[in-house]
């Protein structure tokens, strides 16, 4: 039995189609990645998953169970943490804790137990009685976390996780996530964060204008375009993009202090490169080659640049 | 059958919620407690009018404030602070979301109606005839105007301003038409024909049976139409709601 089974899931608001016959299916155990770009459906998707919006047409089971038949028994398999870090700014961590608790049926010492546990591994256990409203971006989406993990789900949605958040916490963040996973919880996450998904996930599926366009593991989805691959240089001095007309240079991006340049064929720019430094006598600081990305992949699969 | 005790204590850990988050804003203290005061003393304090034959009318009133001023609060306030997406994702449903707005309504109505009610007591010696039914106009009568209160809200904007002006605008009127300041016995024609159609009229009508022993209606009517009532606007509002989630949050 998958963790979550998707079946021509559709839902129209007016005559505009948000999620147009998804169908998919996430493996026990499994990352799932679930992208596309601004306004492609992503959060629509997940709130038809998670019973908060009712489809037009279309099933949806957690753990082999219907979520629009049996809302209560398939909510409890899972956990969500919405876009938002939305918890209760008037009640602490703790009582933001106690209340999600209850929500699950947990008794009173497993709540407590589980809270001391939870906030100690987000860092908040000075904070425990501090109304939430007070915290910090960070500080809310760990709190928001911990409410979706406290009866530890068998199925977590989590959405757009790590948006907007510091260094820290965003590494808190994707340690939970990995931590769940270990012990046997299923992800389902939405991200923009191409680096994240390919770290993070097994499966990765894109989704453009309310359509499923992509779906498999982050590695065969990057070598479905592995004739776009890239090399990026610096030279000890700034150089225009006159200097990277050349053959076999697709498509020249400056990055910071250096240079993207997207290539068929690595070798011959190499070479290019290096003969035209020595020509113009630029100093080479950094030159490195890279195989295909799954932001590439992302870019080609939804026409966006 | 598993579903059943996980929709009770929906119910009861969403009224626990409310209880605790919104008892003590603004909007409820003011629209729910101040209000209905201040009607008072404008119009029955300083007049020469008997306190004790007006006194079902004003604890009706109480009663109608208190109870529904907590449920137009709640569904835009969650709305607005993004937590109501949060409770739609918990193991509960929106029945189960309306039935504790409900219920939280009711029982802060009830709390400050009693509260009224026994202090009242030490300054006015206003009699009981029948204590089953002022029983049952507290239950009914908190259950009637904790309804109406979630149906005020169910077509919810994620403005709670807007809201609670859009549900005084309801509930001012109905104080006018509902025996509380003109009795039903004196009330004729159009005034009589609006007054049956408020059913805080009903309410007031079962608090004077109880207390005076007198009734436009028979008490049974009474607390028929709060029944019939309380789940017309129960279920106007799952309906609305329902509406809600087929077109987005």
């Amino acid at each position: 039995m998958n963790a979550l089974q998707v079946e021509h899931l559709v839902k129209r608001f007016g005559s505009i189609t948000a999620v147009n016959d998804v169908s998919l299916t996430v493996r026990k155990g499994e990352i799932f990645g679930f992208l596309g770009p601004n306004g492609a459906g992503k959060t629509t998707t997940i709130r038809l998953l998670t019973g908060v919006l009712t489809p037009d047409t279309g099933t949806v089971r957690i753990n082999g169970i219907d979520i629009h038949r049996h809302p209560l028994e398939a909510k409890m398999q899972m956990g969500v943490i919405p876009e938002s870090s939305t918890v209760y700014g008037d009640l602490s961590a703790e009582q933001n804790l106690h209340l999600s608790g209850k929500m699950y049926g947990m008794g009173r010492a497993l709540r407590e137990k589980r809270i001391d546990e939870l906030l100690s591994q987000m860092g908040l256990t000075e904070k425990r009685r501090s109304p939430v409203r007070d915290f910090s971006k960070g500080m809310k989406q760990r709190v928001s976390i911990a409410c979706a993990i406290i009866h530890r789900p068998r199925l977590l949605f989590l959405d757009e996780p790590t948006s907007g958040l510091d260094v820290q916490s965003r590494r808190l963040v994707l340690e939970t996530i990995r931590r769940m996973n270990e012990q046997g919880s299923t992800i389902f996450l939405t991200t923009h964060n191409i680096e994240e998904a390919n770290t993070l996930c097994h499966t990765v599926c894109i989704i453009n204008k309310g359509k499923i366009v992509a779906k498999d593991s982050p590695e065969r989805l990057k070598k479905m375009f592995d004739t776009t691959q890239s090399v990026e240089v610096s030279f000890d001095r700034p150089v225009t993009r006159d200097l990277f007309v050349a053959e076999g240079i697709v498509r020249a991006e400056p990055c910071g202090d250096k240079w993207r340049l997207y290539t068929n064929n690595p070798d011959q720019v190499l070479k290019y490169l290096v003969g035209r430094a020595e020509r113009e006598s630029l100093g080479i600081t950094s030159l490195t080659t890279s195989g295909p990305s799954l932001e590439e992949a992302f870019v080609q699969i939804t026409g966006c640049s | 059958m598993m579903e059943i005790p996980l929709f009770l204590r929906g119910i009861i850990v969403i009224t626990e919620k409310n209880m605790r988050l919104y008892y003590t804003k603004p909007p409820v203290l003011m629209f729910g407690v101040l209000f209905p005061l201040f009607m008072f003393f404008a119009f029955f304090v300083g007049r020469k009018l008997d306190l004790i034959t007006f006194f079902p009318a004003f604890l009706g009133m109480m009663l109608f404030f208190t109870a529904s001023s907590v449920g137009p609060l709640i569904t835009p306030w969650e709305k607005r602070e993004k937590t109501y997406e949060r409770l739609l994702s918990y193991p509960v449903t929106q029945d189960s979301i309306i039935l504790g707005d409900v219920v939280a309504g009711a029982v802060f109505g009830l709390g400050i109606s009693l509260l009224v009610w026994i202090v009242s007591r030490v300054f006015i010696p206003v009699a009981v005839m029948n204590a089953g039914w002022l029983f049952l106009a507290f239950i009914l009568g908190t259950l009637s105007c904790a309804a109406l209160g979630v149906l005020l809200a169910a077509p919810a904007s994620n403005s709670p301003p807007n809201v609670m002006i859009f549900s005084n605008l309801i509930r001012f009127p109905l104080i006018f038409i509902s025996g509380i300041f003109v009795p039903l016995s004196q009330m004729q024609g159009w005034g009589l024909a609006l007054a049956c159609c408020s059913p805080l009229t009903y309410l007031v009508d079962l608090f004077n049976a109880a207390m005076s022993g007198t009734s436009a209606f028979s008490p049974l009517v009474d607390c028929g139409v709060l029944i019939v009532v309380s789940a017309g606007f129960i279920y106007a509002a799952r309906i609305i709601q329902k509406r809600n989630m087929m077109k987005g949050m």
